[in-house]
C-alpha cells in the first residue's frame, strides 16, 4: 500500500470531518446486494523487489537473448538512448490528453512537430497525433474515404497484412460497406492491377495498398492511384515499416495514408502499444479521425499551440462524430519524434540504407519467391525442408527465423518471410542462409 | 509581430525545424558489415525518394535541451494534483515503467514461438485473471488498445450474441451523462443511439428507461459510477429489466476506481464492460496515451470474444485461433502488452488488500473535497459521492465567470484543472476527482486554491477572467486555431532583400 500517501491519522482526521467515524460508511448507501461481501482472492501486496524479480523471470521464459529475422508488421530497430530519456520525463509521461493548453504547450509542441515531420515523410498536406496502431489506422482511413465520397464499397490488397484485413473486416461488418479483396501477382509478389481494374466500379470508396506490402514487394503506387482516380475512389496507401520511408519515394499521388510508427523507437514489445497515424491531403481535414493539434496565439501575441477541430470528435459530436477515438498513442508517438529527430534527415536515409543493404545481403543467393524490388522483407522458399524444419535448426543458434506463410497464404506454404534490418549480425545472417540453402 | 518578450531561456525554444542546420547529426550507425547496396538499381529510380525536404537536422544536446525545455511548458502528475474528473489521473509507479522494459519482455517479437513467449503469455493470462476477480465476469479480453475501442468489442460482442438469437435489433439507450465515446461507439457498430434522461437524484430514471425499451433495443450503455460520480442505486433493477426484454447491459469502467474491493458489477448483472488500465489500474497516460481498454465479459459473450485466446494446455500456454464464432480481431497481435505488464506490476504491488484500501481511500478523497468545497461552490445533486464529486459554476456564474475561467486561474496556483463542462446534464460543471494518491496537504492546498478563487470572483472578477497569469503562455486562442486550421509547420517564404 506505499502507494496510498495517507495515514492512520490523516484518514481519521478526514472521516472526522466528514462526521463519519469508519471509511465502510463512505459507501453504506449502495443497495447491500451489489456489495462484495468478501475480500478479493488476490494475493497480498508484494514489495518493489519481488515485483522486479518476478518479471525478469517471466522475461527470461521469453527468447532473451535471440537474434530475429521477423518482420511482419513488427520491427526489430535500434533504439536511441535518448527516446527512453524523454519519455521518461515525468512532466510528459504523467500528464493528460492537452487539453488545457497553457499547461500542455509540451506535449502540444512536440505533437506538432510530429504532425508535421509524419507529412514531411508521407507527401502528405496534414497528419493526425496518432491512431492506436497501424491495424486500426486501415479501418479508421477506409470510413473516412466512405466518408468522403459517400460510397461504401472497399477494396483491399491481399497483401495487406493479414491482421490488418482482419480488423478491417470487424470493422466495416456492421455499416453497410462491403470489403472485397484482389489479389496479387505471383511472379511480382506486387498487386494484381487486372484483378483490381476488374472490381473497381462506381461504388468503390477507397482501393487499399500496402507497401512495401505483406509480402516485401514495393508497389507502384501511381498505378494504384490512376486506377482509383478513374472511377472516382480515393487511394488509401499503407505502410508498417516506417523506416522504408527515408529511402522509398513518398506516395504523392495518395489520398490517404494510414500507417504504422512502431519502427520509429518502439521495441517489438509481443505487439504493443504501438502507434499508428492518419495523413491525408489538406481538403480532407474535417474527415480525419483522431486528435489534430493547430497554432495559434496566446493573449501575449505569442505562438502557442491547442487542439483543433475538436467538433470532429466523440466529446462534442457524439454520435455523428468522425470516431470514437479518445485515447491515442501519445507517448509512443512522442517516442518516434525523438527518435526522428536523433536521426534526422540524413540518419533515416543512412538508417534506410543499411536496411536495404542487409535485406539484400540476405537474400542474396536464397531460392526468392518473388521478382518484385523489396525493402528489408522478402518471401524465400524452403526447398527440400518445411519453414518449421529450417526454424528449428535455428533455434539451435539462438535465432528466430522467418515467418512460415502458410498461416495466411495458404498457397504460401512451402515459403518463409524474412526481415533484415540494420540490428541483423553479417554472421547470424550467414546461419540463416545456409540454413535454407 | 513578435509577442510579450520572454527572457528566460527555456521559454523561447524554437520548433525543430527552426533550430535545424545543414549537416548537423545526433547517430552514428554501426560500420555496415555487408555490401552497400544502391537504392536507386535495387528499388527502381521511380521508387527511391530525394532528401526529405526541410526534415530536421540537430545534434543531440539540441535534442535532449529541446525536448527538455518542452517538458517544463507541461504539467505531470508528478509535479501534483491532477483532479481530471473521470479520468483517473492517479500516481505512476515508476517500478512499472522499469518492468516494462525487462528485457525479454520488451524484445519479445508477437510471431516469435509460442515456446519462447511463455512469459509474455503467463503476463496475458494472469491479468485476465484477475481482472475478471475484480469485476466479478467470467472471460477477459486484453487486445482492445485504449476505453473507446474497449466500447466497441463489447457493443460488437452484444450484437454478435443478438444476431445468434436471430436478431442484433436496432438500437442502443445511453444516459444523457454519459461519456461522448458511448454514443459514437455504438454508431460505429452500426446501432441508432437513444437517450434517456436523469432524475432530479442524478441517476437513470428507471420509469423512462422503462417506457423506451423494446423488442428494437440491444442493450443500454451505463456508467457506474455515472459521470455525476454518483452510484446508480436501482442498477439490479436496471439490469433486470433489460434482460427480461431480451436487451444487455454494457457498463463504461472508466469510473471503476470507486469500485474494485467493495463491489463487482458482474454480481450487479452487468455482461459485458471495458476497463481503463490507464485509470484504474494506474498506467501512465502519457500526455493522451497508450491505454488499454481490457473488456470482461459473462460466459455466454465468451465465443464471440477477438481472437486468438489463451489456454493451458499440459502447463504450457498456447493460443487458440479456432474460434468460430469470434467477432475477429478488432487490433493487430495481442493489445498494448506493455501496459498489460505496468497493470499487471500495479496489482501485484497493492495486491486484493491494498486495491481495496486504495478505493475508499479514493472516495474518501472525493468526499473531503466535497465537503471543503460546498461552501464555495453549486452542487446540483446532493446524492452521495463516490469517487469523484461534480459542482456547477452557477454561483460564479453570476459574476460572469465560467468554469473555464476557474479551470484557467486554478492554473495560477499550480494545480492542473478538473474536468470541465462535463458532463453534460449540469450546465457549467466542474468535476472533480482526486483520487486515492493524493494526500490530505494536497487536498487542503487545492481546497484553499478554489476557496481563493471564489473569493477573488467576488472581488475582482475581471483578474479570474484573464487567467492564467503565471504561466509562459498566457491564454491561448483556441477559436483563431480552428478557423483557419495550420497543423504543420512550412517554412516561410524569405524576405525581401531590403534589409
Amino acid at each position: 500500500m506505499r502507494y496510498l500517501p495517507n495515514s492512520e491519522l490523516e484518514r481519521g482526521q478526514m472521516l472526522a470531518a466528514l462526521g463519519y467515524d469508519s471509511l465502510e460508511q463512505l459507501y453504506a448507501h449502495l443497495p447491500k446486494e451489489v456489495l462484495l461481501a468478501r475480500a478479493l482472492d488476490l494475493p497480498p501486496g508484494k514489495s518493489e523487489y519481488e515485483i522486479i524479480d518476478y518479471f525478469r523471470a517471466l522475461g527470461d521464459r521469453n527468447a532473451a537473448g535471440y537474434a530475429c529475422f521477423l518482420g511482419a508488421g513488427c520491427y526489430s530497430h535500434y533504439r536511441p538512448v535518448m527516446c527512453d530519456v524523454v519519455v521518461s520525463r515525468g512532466e510528459f509521461l504523467t500528464s493528460y490528453t492537452p487539453y488545457q493548453a497553457e499547461m500542455a504547450q509540451g506535449t502540444l509542441t512536440t505533437i506538432f512537430e510530429f504532425q508535421t515531420m509524419i507529412c514531411q515523410l508521407t507527401g502528405m498536406q496534414v497528419a493526425n497525433a496518432s491512431m492506436y496502431d497501424g491495424s486500426t489506422a486501415v479501418p479508421e482511413a477506409a470510413m473516412m474515404a466512405m466518408r468522403i465520397t459517400s460510397r461504401s464499397k472497399i477494396l483491399v490488397s491481399r497483401t495487406l497484412h493479414p491482421e490488418y484485413r482482419t480488423v478491417l473486416g470487424t470493422y466495416l461488418r456492421h455499416l453497410g460497406a462491403p470489403v472485397i479483396e484482389f489479389g496479387y501477382d505471383a511472379e511480382t509478389g506486387q498487386a494484381d492491377w487486372g484483378d483490381l481494374e476488374s472490381k473497381l466500379d462506381d461504388r468503390t470508396a477507397a482501393v487499399i495498398v500496402q507497401s512495401p506490402n505483406f509480402l516485401g514487394s514495393i508497389e507502384d503506387w501511381r498505378k494504384a492511384a490512376a486506377l482509383a482516380h478513374s472511377k472516382g475512389a480515393l487511394l488509401i496507401y499503407v505502410f508498417t515499416e516506417a523506416v522504408s520511408l527515408g529511402l522509398l519515394e513518398p506516395p504523392r499521388d495518395a489520398d490517404i495514408v494510414a500507417g504504422e510508427l512502431q519502427s520509429f523507437a518502439h521495441p517489438p514489445s509481443f505487439g504493443g502499444p504501438y502507434a499508428g497515424v492518419i495523413a491525408a491531403r489538406e481538403k480532407y481535414i474535417r474527415q480525419i479521425p483522431g486528435r489534430l493539434v493547430g497554432e495559434t496565439k496566446d493573449t501575449n501575441g505569442n505562438r502557442a499551440f491547442c487542439l483543433t477541430l475538436a467538433t470532429r470528435e466523440q466529446h462534442i459530436r457524439r454520435e455523428k462524430a468522425t470516431s470514437n477515438i479518445c485515447t491515442n498513442q501519445a507517448l509512443i508517438a512522442l517516442m518516434a519524434t525523438v527518435f526522428l529527430s536523433v536521426y534526422g534527415k540524413q540518419g533515416l536515409r543512412e538508417l534506410a540504407q543499411q536496411n536495404l543493404s542487409k535485406a539484400h545481403y540476405l537474400a542474396g543467393g536464397l531460392p526468392l519467391r518473388f521478382q518484385g524490388p523489396f525493402f528489408n522483407e522478402f518471401v524465400v522458399k524452403a526447398g527440400a525442408r518445411t519453414p518449421d524444419e529450417i526454424n528449428h535448426e535455428l533455434l539451435g543458434h539462438k535465432i528466430i527465423g522467418g515467418l512460415p506463410l502458410g498461416r495466411f497464404y495458404p498457397e504460401l506454404r512451402d515459403c518463409l518471410l524474412l526481415c533484415a534490418t540494420e540490428m541483423s549480425k553479417r554472421a547470424q545472417m550467414d546461419l540463416v542462409k545456409k540454413a535454407i540453402a | 509581430m513578435p509577442g510579450k518578450t520572454r527572457q528566460h531561456i527555456t521559454r523561447n525554444e524554437a520548433l525543430l525545424f527552426e533550430l535545424s542546420s545543414p549537416g548537423k547529426r545526433g547517430y552514428q550507425l554501426p560500420d555496415l558489415d555487408v555490401p552497400a547496396v544502391d537504392a536507386a538499381s535495387a528499388l527502381g529510380p521511380g521508387n527511391t525518394r530525394q532528401e526529405i525536404e526541410d526534415f530536421p537536422e540537430v545534434s543531440e544536446v539540441e535534442v535532449i535541451r529541446h525536448f527538455t525545455r518542452l517538458s517544463t511548458w507541461n504539467y505531470g502528475i508528478d509535479l501534483g494534483l491532477f483532479p481530471l474528473g473521470s479520468c483517473t489521473m492517479k500516481y505512476n509507479p515508476r517500478v512499472n515503467e522499469q518492468v516494462a522494459r525487462t528485457e525479454g519482455l520488451l524484445w519479445a517479437h508477437p510471431y516469435q514461438p509460442e515456446a519462447l513467449a511463455q512469459g509474455a503469455l503467463e503476463v496475458i493470462a494472469r491479468l485476465e485473471a484477475a481482472l475478471a476477480e475484480i469485476t466479478g465476469m467470467d472471460a477477459v479480453t486484453l487486445e482492445p488498445a485504449a476505453g473507446a475501442q474497449g466500447e466497441l468489442t463489447g457493443v460488437l460482442l452484444i450484437r454478435a450474441l443478438l444476431e445468434s438469437r436471430g436478431n442484433p435489433r436496432k438500437k442502443i439507450i445511453i444516459p444523457d451523462s454519459a461519456h461522448g465515446t458511448n454514443p459514437a461507439t455504438a454508431a460505429m457498430a452500426g446501432y441508432s443511439v437513444e437517450n434517456v434522461k436523469s432524475n432530479g437524484h442524478g441517476m437513470i430514471d428507471v420509469d423512462a428507461l422503462a417506457a423506451l425499451v423494446n423488442q428494437e433495443t440491444a442493450a443500454l450503455m451505463v456508467t457506474n459510477p455515472n459521470t455525476l460520480g454518483i452510484f446508480e442505486q436501482d442498477v439490479v433493477r436496471i439490469t433486470g429489466l433489460m434482460h427480461s426484454r431480451g436487451a444487455l447491459v454494457y457498463m463504461d469502467g472508466a469510473n471503476m476506481n470507486a469500485l474494485v474491493g467493495i463491489a463487482r458489477p458482474g454480481d450487479a448483472g452487468i455482461d459485458a464492460m471495458h476497463l481503463n488500465l490507464h485509470k484504474t489500474f494506474s498506467t501512465p497516460h502519457g500526455g493522451g496515451g497508450p491505454g488499454s481498454g481490457a473488456v470482461a465479459v459473462k460466459k455466454h459473450l465468451d465465443p464471440f470474444l477477438p481472437y486468438p485466446r489463451l489456454k493451458c494446455v499440459q502447463d504450457h500456454w498456447t493460443f487458440d485461433y479456432d474460434r468460430p464464432r469470434s467477432i475477429g480481431k478488432v487490433r493487430a497481435f495481442c493489445g498494448n502488452f506493455g501496459v498489460l505488464v505496468r497493470a499487471l506490476a500495479y496489482i501485484l504491488a497493492h495486491g486484493g488488500p491494498g486495491l481495496r484500501q486504495a478505493t475508499l481511500d479514493a472516495v474518501l478523497n472525493a468526499n473531503y473535497v466535497r465537503k471543503g468545497l460546498e461552501p464555495y461552490y453549486e452542487l446540483e445533486y446532493p446524492s452521495p459521492s463516490m469517487h469523484e464529486c461534480v459542482f456547477s459554476d452557477s454561483r460564479q456564474a453570476k459574476r460572469g465567470v465560467r468554469t473555464m475561467d476557474i479551470a484557467k486561474r486554478l492554473i495560477d496556483y499550480g494545480f492542473h484543472p478538473y474536468t470541465v463542462a462535463f458532463p453534460l446534464i449540469v450546465h457549467g460543471a466542474l468535476m472533480i476527482e482526486p483520487t486515492e494518491t493524493e494526500s490530505k496537504q494536497e487536498l487542503d492546498l487545492f481546497i484553499q486554491a478554489m476557496a481563493g478563487i471564489a473569493k477573488e470572483i467576488e472581488q475582482n472578477p475581471e483578474f479570474v477572467l484573464k487567467a492564467p497569469h503565471c504561466t509562459r503562455t498566457s491564454r491561448v486562442d483556441e477559436v483563431a486555431a480552428a478557423r483557419k486550421p495550420v497543423v504543420r509547420w512550412t517554412r516561410q517564404p524569405a524576405a525581401g532583400k531590403a534589409d
